[in-house]
């Protein structure tokens, strides 16, 4: 970890908080008003409100975790130091293809 | 309590055991006057390091009853109850022998931290005054009575997982360094510090306050380091 990653990841905390926080808010309304999937995909579809905001969460997520994985996998795991940084980067990049394909399903007409 | 204690003392380096010894229980007995009656009375090979014997030079560091601790100023009746001690080296750092752990990396890594100071002034200028209720003086009493021991260093979770990382007591020195308004060399400084294997490496388990013989708070001077260095960073001083 150096000061480069530690903004990144402190920034992109910053960012999630409030994201998170409207997240849960959002699955506490959908649940709370028994809306079906129909409802919600009739929300979402097309809406580029929801993509622009759950795109911003990926991304933040995908930035933020890929660093603390980075941390651990160098901490704790077995892994050759030269390998640490392409395996965090390929985490980063799994969680924001398999985020961005969740956002795909449900804001694409 | 028991008339003599079970003593444990590791001996030999990295590849060694726990050799037991009997050691009479005294008044005011510390941990340091039992590994000297061993070596003394018992066995003259054991090799331990000590100096003043009174809690300023930090040499005689070592792990007591699986806590790093200074042993000339740990009492045995404050960590030995049931009159047993086990006694090793310092953690999170080779061993040269018995319970002499080698200091080479844990100052060399100072020295990383550029934990040295930089003057700003030739010995040709006036002495500086420097008030001691000024707020920059105030922040760099905090952390300015280390004493090297090392049992920050070998209490630290993040030194034993990583390598690079400079530890506690270096970055405890770095921030007492960036608070002396005297020192010119900060620039420098909070780029080694802001580096990999830094400052940010710290978790802030804050195993280093818990187990500080001082009860200095390198955590503490870890996170204003953190906050410094970003600044410096975002303000493009800095290149990591």
């Amino acid at each position: 970890m150096n000061v480069r990653l530690y903004i990144w990841q402190r920034g992109t905390a910053l960012l999630l908080l409030p994201l998170l926080l409207l997240h849960l808010a959002v699955i506490f309304y959908a649940t709370r008003k028994g809306l079906s999937a129909a409802d919600i995909l009739a929300r979402t579809r097309g809406s580029v409100a929801w993509a622009l905001y759950y795109g911003v969460f990926v991304a933040a997520i995908s930035v933020h975790a890929s660093i603390g994985v980075r941390t651990i996998l160098a901490e704790w795991m077995p892994l050759p130091a030269r390998m640490v940084n392409p395996a965090a980067i390929l985490f980063g990049l799994l969680l924001a293809v398999l985020g961005i394909r969740a956002i795909a399903a449900v804001v694409l007409p | 309590m028991a008339a003599t204690l079970q003593v444990s003392l590791w001996r030999g380096g990295t590849e060694g055991r726990y050799v037991d010894y009997e050691v009479p229980m005294r008044q005011s007995q510390t941990v340091l006057d039992v590994v000297t009656f061993v070596q003394r009375n018992l066995d003259s090979t054991l090799s331990y390091r000590f100096a003043c014997r009174v809690g300023m030079c930090g040499s005689c560091a070592m792990t007591v009853n699986g806590r790093p601790r200074w042993t000339c100023r740990t009492h045995v009746s404050k960590v030995a109850a049931d009159g047993r001690l086990k006694i090793g080296p310092l953690a999170n750092l080779p061993v040269i022998k018995d319970l002499a752990a080698d200091m080479r990396e844990f100052f060399v890594k100072w020295q990383g931290a550029k934990g040295r100071f930089a003057p700003s002034k030739t010995r040709f200028d006036p002495i500086e005054r420097i008030l001691p209720d000024s707020a920059p003086r105030i922040a760099a009493n905090a952390a300015i009575e280390c004493i090297n021991c090392g049992v920050c260093y070998a209490a630290c979770d993040t030194v034993r997982w990583n390598p690079d990382y400079l530890g506690p007591a270096a970055l405890n020195r770095a921030w007492t360094l960036v608070n002396d308004v005297r020192d010119a060399g900060n620039t420098e400084r909070f780029a080694a510090v802001a580096a990999n294997g830094g400052c940010h490496a710290c978790h802030s388990h804050q195993s280093c306050q818990e187990h500080c013989p001082l009860a200095l708070n390198p955590t503490a001077s870890i996170a204003g380091l953190k906050r410094r260095t970003a600044q410096v960073y975002l303000r493009g001083e800095i290149k990591p």
